[in-house]
C-alpha cells in the first residue's frame, strides 16, 4: 500500500495525495442518496502530464481511477465503486485559450463553469457560454462528460453538443487529440467533418479516458435578458404550448417548473421563457412573437402570461441560479436529488401526474421541473425531491421513489440522464443487443484492464 | 348571504348611460348602454359580459349610486364566464389565502393597513407616518379582496372579506389608513355595497397625506417639477378622494401637468389586460398612455399603486421620465428623499 | 457540540469556496491545500461524520479543523440560511476538541502561553507597554479614549512599529488617548477562535471589570481582530462603550483636513483585513484614509472588499502556521495578487497581516518591488 502511495507522490508530489481517512470519507461519497465506498486514494494533479503517469501507473498494477470535477451529478456518479483513486480535476483549472471569432474556449480538464462565467464577463463581454443551473464549482469537462443542459441547450442543444475538442488520457496512458485539433491548431469542430470520435467519450463517466482539455461553443451574449411566465392549469396542453413557442425560435432558454408550494404555484404549470436583445426593439419584437404564439391558449382561458412579481425577476434572471441549490434545504436537511431523464415533450402530462402521484406515495417534498431541449425535440423531466440527511426514513422513501421512476422512465420511452449505476443496468439490459455489444467492444478495447471508473457503463 | 344592491330602476332611468357610454374599451351609444345594462342586471346574455376588460371605469361613471361593474362582475361569475384564464385566476386565488403569516405592530385605535404588498412596508419610512406607525397590520389575513373582480371571482369576496372584516374587528382598531387604493374601495365602496359591516372607519391614504403634509406645512420645500399620475383602476371605487391628487400637488409644488388620460379618462397600467387578453390591448393602452406623459412633458410619473409602478415603472423611465411613488414625492418635498 | 443540528444541512455545493463573482476560490485553506476536506463543505461533513463515529480525532482532522483561517469568506458566499453559522460551526467543532484536549501541538503552546504568560511570545507582562517608551503616547490615565494594542503589537518586532506608528499619529491628529501597557491582557479572540471558552471568557471578564474599574468610555483598537472580540463577543461591552478601529478614528479626521498632508506618490493597493472587512463590515475607513494623500493612486486587487483574500493569519494561524509553507500559503498568493495590480505598496490595517504579507514578500523575492506598510506609516511618509 504505502509502495502506491509513495509512486503517486512521485508523481503528483507529496501534498497532493492523500489516503487519509478523512479525504477517503469525503471523497467516497456524493450529496445524493447512492451508497458510499471509500476510495483507497485521492491525487489532486497539476498537468495532463502528471495524469497520463497516473493512468499508466494504475494501468501496471490495475487500481481503478475516478476523475472527479464537483461531484454535483447527484447520482453517485463519481464515488468510486471498486475503490483505488480518485483523481479531484479541480487543481487543472486555467482558462487556455478564448478564440473570440471563432467563438470557442479551451479549457482545462478541472476549469469551472463559474470562472469562465467570471472570464468571459471581464474579458469578451459579447461572449456566452450554457451555463447550467448547478454550482459554479461543477465542471465544464465533468458537465460535458454527463451530456449535461445549461441555458443555451433549448437553441443549440446538449451542453455535450457544444464541444468543439477534447484532449484525451486514455486508459493505455498516451495522449489523444480528439476532433478539428487532432489535425489543426482550431479546436473548432469535436468531430465533423472527420469521423466523430468523440462519442467514444462523451457520457462515457470517465469509463474510457479521463479529459483533460475540452473545448466548447460560446455564442454571442446580448446586452438585455428578460423572463416570462406563461401558466395553465391543464398539462395536457403543455406538449402543444412548447410546440408554439419553439416554432418561433425566439426563446434562450425554456423551462418549465410545478411544485405545489409556495402557495401562488399550486395547481399550475409554468412555462418560463427568457429572451434576450442588444436592443429594446429586438427583445420586445421576441416578446410579441412568442406572445401572440400563445395568444389562442389565452383566448380559450386554457393559458396566460402570469404578472412576474418585482422580487422574483432578478432570482430567475440570475446565472447560475442560487434559488436551484436552495432546494436542498427546503427540509431543512440539505438533501436534494432528482431523476432527470430524457424524453420527448409529448410525455410531460403524464410525468407530471406521476410526479404529483409518487409524492403523495411517499409523502415527498417535490418539485417538477423541464428543460426543453433542441427546440423541443426532447425534454429533461427532473422529478426533484428535497430531503433531509439526517432523517433515514425520509431517504429510504426518497429511494424508493426513485427506484420507482427507474422503472416507468423506460416504459414511457425515456433515457436516463447522467444514470446511477442501478440505472445503467436497466439501460444496458433494455438496450438493442446490437449497440449493447458495440458499447462493450469498445470499453473491452480502450480498456483492456478495466481501471476505468469500473463498474460504469459495463456491460456483463 | 350578501347579495349586490343594484337598482335596475336606475338604469331604466338614466339619462345617460354613462357607465357604458364612457367606457374606454367598448363603444355603445345611450340606448344600447341602458339597454345592455338592464339585460345584464335581469339575467341575460350580453356581449358586455364578454368584452368588458375589467377597468373598473363604470364605476365612476355611474354617477346614480348604482355599481355597473360590480353587478357586471356578478353575472359572469353566475354565467360562468371567466375574464381570465383559469390558470391566472387559480394564482390569484391561492396568493390571496390567508396563510396564518400575517405581521401585525403596535396596534392602536388609528392603524395602517398595508394589505398584503411588500411593497408598502418599503415605502412606508419617515416623518409622514410617524405619528401612527409602528401601528400597522399586513398580512392576506388583512387583504381587501377586492382584486377579484378582476377575476369575476366575487365568491371568493363573499368568503374571505367578511373574514377580513372580522380580523380588523378583533383588533378594536376605529380607524383603518388604507396604504393601498384598492383597500379603501373595498371598505367605501365594495362591501357596503354588498352590505357587509364596515366595523371602522376606512381613510383613503392620499387624505391621510394631505392632513399630514398640512400639519408639516413648514418643512415643504416646493418641488418645482412637471408629474403626470398614474391613476390605478382601483381609483374608480373612491372617485371622489381623486381631488386628493391635485391638493396634494399643489401643496408640495409639483405641477400635474394637463394631459389627454387624466381624472376620468385616465388609462389603466396595463398589466391586467396583458394577462386577460394578451399582448395588443396592453401594449396599445401602455404606449398611449406613455406617448401621452411624454407629450405633456412630465419629469415625474408618480405612481399610486405598486402593482401599477411594477408595470410602468421601467417603461416609462426608458423614455426619459422617473417613476416614482406618491409617497416618495412627497418625502422629497419634506426633504427626506 | 453547539450548532450540532445545522451541521446536516450542507450541500457541498460549494458557493462558499468562490468570490462572488467565480473567478476564482477564495478559500484560503482550500486554495493551499486543494482537497475538499480544506474547504468549508469538506469540514461541515468531516464535522458531521466526527459527530456520529463514522470518523474519529486524528492529527490530520485536528489540521483540517485547524487550518481554518476563520476568514468568513463561506459566510459571505454560502447561498443558505445558515451561512451566518459557519465559522462558529468550526468554532464549536475545535471547542470540542479543546474540551477533550485532543488538538495540535502548536495550539496547545499558544493556549499554554496565553494562559501562563499573558501573551503568545513567552514574554514578561511586565514588558508589555516597553514599545511605546520614547514615543509621545501615555498611561492610560482618562483620556477621552483607551487606546488597546493587544499581543502582536505589544511584541511582535514588526508590529510594534505600527503600534508606535499608529500612536504617534493620532496624538498628533490631537485624538487623546493612553495605553494599558503592563495591565493589557489578551483580548482573546484567538483564544476563542481555537475554541478555548472558558479561557475567553475568563480574559473577557477581566478586561471588562478593568475597563469598568478605569472609567473607560472609548477604545481605539490597533488590531482589528481585538476590535472584533470587543465589538461582537464580550457581552454587553459595545452597548457601554464605543468601540473603533484606529482606521475609524483619522479617516474623519484626515477627510476633513484635520492633519495637514504633503504629496506623496505611490501607488497602493489596500488589503482588507478579514476581521475589520468581512466581520465587521467597514472597507471604507481605510480606503478614504488613502485617498486623502495628495499623489496616491489607489488601484484594487480583482479580490477586494467582501471578496478579499485573507492573507492566511486568522483562526490562530499566525501562530499555529499550519497555512505556512509552500507555494500556496494565502499569503504567498495574496502578495502574488498585489504585484498583479502594479502596486509598489500594499496597505494594510492590521498587524498580524502586515508581518504575513512582510513574510511572503521576503519569501517571493519582492522586496524591491512591493513594500508593506500600514495605513498610518503611509500617512507619516506624507506629513508636511
Amino acid at each position: 500500500m504505502s509502495d502506491i502511495r509513495l509512486s503517486l507522490a512521485e508523481i503528483v508530489g507529496e501534498d497532493c495525495v492523500s489516503n487519509r481517512e478523512e479525504e477517503a470519507y469525503f471523497y467516497a461519497r456524493d450529496p445524493g442518496l447512492m451508497p458510499a465506498h471509500k476510495p483507497d486514494y485521492v491525487v489532486v494533479p497539476k498537468t495532463t502530464e502528471e495524469i497520463q503517469k497516473i493512468v499508466r501507473f494504475a494501468s501496471k498494477e490495475k487500481i481503478p481511477i475516478v476523475p472527479m470535477g464537483a461531484g454535483m451529478a447527484l447520482t453517485g456518479l463519481i464515488i468510486p465503486l471498486k475503490g483505488g483513486i480518485v483523481i479531484d480535476m479541480k487543481r487543472m483549472n486555467k482558462i487556455l485559450e478564448v478564440n473570440e471569432k471563432g467563438r470557442y474556449v479551451i479549457v482545462e480538464g478541472g476549469t469551472s463553469h463559474g470562472a469562465l462565467k467570471s472570464c468571459l464577463e471581464k474579458n469578451y463581454p459579447r461572449l456566452r457560454h450554457s451555463l447550467p443551473d448547478a454550482p459554479p464549482a461543477a465542471t465544464i469537462a465533468a458537465n460535458v462528460m454527463i451530456h449535461g443542459q445549461g441555458r443555451l441547450t433549448q437553441q443549440y442543444g446538449f451542453n455535450s453538443d457544444m464541444v468543439t475538442g477534447l484532449e484525451i488520457v486514455l486508459p493505455s496512458g498516451e495522449i489523444c487529440k480528439i476532433g478539428s485539433c487532432s489535425i489543426s491548431k482550431g479546436w473548432f469542430s469535436k468531430g465533423a467533418p472527420l469521423p466523430d470520435l468523440s462519442g467514444l467519450f462523451l457520457g462515457w463517466f470517465g469509463a474510457t479516458g479521463i479529459i483533460t482539455k475540452v473545448a466548447i461553443k460560446l455564442y454571442p451574449k446580448k446586452k438585455m435578458r428578460d423572463v416570462d411566465i406563461f401558466i395553465t392549469d391543464n398539462e395536457n396542453l403543455v406538449p402543444d404550448m412548447i410546440f408554439e413557442i419553439t416554432h418561433t425560435e425566439m426563446a434562450e432558454d425554456v423551462l418549465i417548473f410545478t411544485q405545489p408550494l409556495p402557495m401562488m404555484f399550486k395547481d399550475n404549470h409554468h412555462v418560463s421563457y427568457y429572451i434576450t436583445g442588444d436592443t429594446d426593439e429586438e427583445i420586445e419584437f421576441k416578446r410579441k412573437t412568442i406572445w401572440k404564439s400563445l395568444e389562442c391558449f389565452i383566448k380559450s382561458k386554457d393559458g396566460g402570461f402570469m404578472s412576474v412579481p418585482p422580487v422574483m425577476k432578478p432570482t430567475l434572471l440570475e446565472m447560475p441560479q442560487r434559488s436551484a441549490s436552495r432546494l436542498a434545504d427546503v427540509k431543512r436537511g440539505g438533501g436534494f436529488e432528482y431523476s432527470g431523464p430524457i424524453v420527448l415533450v409529448e410525455k410531460y402530462p403524464e410525468c407530471s401526474r406521476k410526479l404529483v402521484e409518487l409524492s403523495g406515495k411517499y409523502d415527498l417534498a417535490y418539485s417538477g421541473m423541464v428543460r426543453i431541449i433542441d427546440r423541443g425535440h426532447s425534454m429533461m423531466f427532473a422529478f426533484a425531491f428535497a430531503f433531509n440527511r439526517a432523517n433515514s426514513d425520509m431517504m429510504d422513501r426518497t429511494r424508493n421513489a426513485f427506484q420507482e421512476i427507474s422503472d416507468y422512465v423506460l416504459k414511457i420511452g425515456g433515457v436516463y440522464w447522467k444514470a446511477t449505476v442501478d440505472e445503467q443496468r436497466l439501460a444496458i439490459e433494455r438496450m438493442d443487443p446490437n449497440t449493447r455489444n458495440l458499447m462493450k467492444m469498445i470499453k473491452n478495447n480502450l480498456d483492456p484492464n478495466g481501471i476505468m471508473n469500473p463498474g460504469n457503463w459495463e456491460v456483463n | 348571504m350578501y347579495k349586490l344592491k343594484f337598482d335596475n330602476n336606475l338604469c331604466e332611468t338614466c339619462p345617460t348611460g354613462d357607465c357604458l357610454v364612457k367606457c374606454q374599451y367598448m363603444d355603445l351609444h345611450k340606448n344600447e348602454a341602458i339597454a345592455e345594462m338592464i339585460k345584464i342586471s335581469k339575467g341575460e346574455d350580453s356581449f358586455v359580459l364578454d368584452d368588458c376588460v375589467t377597468c373598473y371605469g363604470c364605476e365612476e361613471y355611474c354617477k346614480r349610486g348604482n355599481h355597473p361593474f360590480y353587478l357586471i362582475t356578478e353575472m359572469r361569475q353566475k354565467k360562468g364566464i371567466l375574464t381570465a384564464p383559469r390558470a391566472i385566476t387559480k394564482q390569484w386565488i391561492n396568493i390571496g389565502q390567508p396563510q396564518g403569516k400575517f405581521r401585525t405592530g403596535d396596534i392602536k385605535k388609528k392603524i395602517l393597513s398595508f394589505g398584503f404588498m411588500p411593497e408598502l412596508l418599503q415605502l412606508v419610512q419617515g416623518r409622514l407616518f410617524d405619528d401612527v406607525m409602528p401601528s400597522y397590520v399586513f398580512g392576506q389575513e388583512f387583504f381587501c379582496n377586492v382584486v377579484y373582480i378582476h377575476f369575476a371571482t366575487t365568491s371568493i369576496i363573499k368568503e374571505r372579506l367578511p373574514m377580513v372584516l372580522n380580523n380588523f374587528r378583533k383588533l378594536g382598531v376605529e380607524e383603518v389608513v388604507c396604504m393601498h387604493d384598492e383597500c379603501f374601495g373595498a371598505f367605501a365602496s365594495l362591501a357596503p355595497a354588498y352590505g357587509m359591516e364596515v366595523p371602522f372607519k376606512p381613510i383613503h391614504y392620499f387624505e391621510y397625506l394631505y392632513n399630514r403634509l398640512i400639519e408639516l406645512k413648514n418643512e415643504i420645500k416646493p418641488l418645482n417639477v412637471k408629474v403626470a399620475y398614474q391613476r390605478p383602476c382601483s381609483s374608480r371605487l373612491s372617485s371622489d378622494k381623486h381631488h386628493f391628487v391635485s391638493d396634494i400637488m399643489q401643496l408640495i409644488g409639483a405641477d400635474l401637468v394637463d394631459r389627454k388620460y387624466q381624472n376620468e379618462n385616465a388609462l389603466c397600467c396595463g398589466d391586467m389586460f396583458g394577462m386577460l387578453t394578451g399582448y395588443d390591448l396592453r401594449h396599445d393602452v401602455q404606449k398611449r398612455n406613455i406617448d401621452d406623459m411624454v407629450n405633456s412633458g412630465a419629469e415625474y410619473c408618480f405612481f399610486n399603486c405598486p402593482a401599477c409602478q411594477s408595470a410602468l415603472a421601467i417603461k416609462v423611465a426608458k423614455r426619459g421620465i422617473k417613476p416614482i411613488h406618491i409617497i416618495d414625492l412627497c418625502r422629497m418635498a419634506i426633504g427626506e428623499k | 457540540m453547539k450548532y450540532e443540528e445545522i451541521v446536516h444541512r450542507c450541500f457541498r455545493c460549494g458557493y462558499c469556496k468562490f468570490t462572488s463573482d467565480y473567478n476564482d476560490f477564495n478559500c484560503p485553506s482550500y486554495r493551499k491545500f486543494y482537497f475538499e476536506s480544506y474547504a468549508p463543505g469538506g469540514r461541515m461533513w468531516l464535522i458531521r461524520a466526527w459527530l456520529n463515529d463514522e470518523i474519529k480525532n486524528s492529527d490530520h482532522l485536528q489540521e483540517i479543523l485547524f487550518s481554518c483561517a476563520t476568514c468568513a469568506n463561506c459566510v459571505e458566499h454560502c447561498v443558505f440560511t445558515f451561512s451566518e453559522d459557519l465559522v462558529n460551526i468550526f468554532i464549536a467543532a475545535r471547542e470540542e476538541m479543546v474540551n477533550k484536549g485532543i488538538i495540535p501541538p502548536p495550539v496547545r503552546d499558544y493556549l499554554k502561553n496565553i494562559n501562563i504568560s499573558g501573551n503568545p511570545y513567552k514574554e514578561p507582562a511586565e514588558e508589555r507597554g516597553k514599545w511605546a517608551e520614547g514615543s509621545a503616547i501615555q498611561p492610560y490615565n482618562n483620556q477621552e479614549y483607551l487606546f488597546y494594542i493587544g499581543c502582536v503589537g505589544s511584541y511582535d518586532e514588526r508590529a510594534k512599529k505600527i503600534a508606535r506608528a499608529v500612536g504617534n499619529l493620532l496624538i498628533q491628529a490631537g485624538v487623546s488617548i493612553g495605553i494599558l501597557g503592563a495591565r493589557e491582557l489578551c483580548d482573546g479572540n484567538e483564544v476563542r477562535t481555537l475554541g478555548e471558552m472558558g479561557l475567553f471568557q475568563y480574559l473577557a471578564e477581566q478586561n471588562t471589570s478593568l475597563f469598568k474599574e478605569l472609567g473607560v468610555k472609548k477604545i481605539i483598537t490597533l488590531d482589528p481582530h481585538a476590535f472584533n472580540a470587543f465589538k461582537k463577543d464580550y457581552p454587553g461591552l459595545e452597548g457601554e462603550i464605543e468601540i473603533y478601529h484606529y482606521t475609524q478614528i483619522l479617516a474623519p479626521l484626515l477627510q476633513s483636513k484635520k492633519i495637514p498632508l504633503k504629496e506623496y506618490r505611490a501607488t497602493i493597493t489596500y488589503h482588507d483585513p478579514c476581521y475589520l472587512g468581512r466581520h465587521n463590515g467597514e472597507y471604507e475607513a481605510p480606503r478614504t484614509i488613502l485617498a486623502s494623500i495628495p499623489g496616491v493612486e489607489l488601484v484594487e486587487m480583482d479580490q477586494n472588499g467582501e471578496n478579499a483574500f485573507c492573507c492566511g493569519g486568522g483562526g490562530g494561524n499566525f501562530f499555529t502556521d499550519i497555512l505556512g509553507g509552500g507555494n500556496d500559503s494565502p499569503n504567498r498568493i495574496r502578495a502574488r495578487q498585489a504585484l498583479d495590480t502594479g502596486a509598489q505598496i500594499i496597505a494594510i490595517a492590521c498587524p498580524q497581516c502586515a508581518k504575513m504579507l512582510d513574510d511572503a514578500v521576503k519569501i517571493e523575492e519582492l522586496e524591491d518591488k512591493l513594500e508593506v506598510l500600514d495605513v498610518a506609516e503611509i500617512i507619516s511618509r506624507a506629513l508636511s
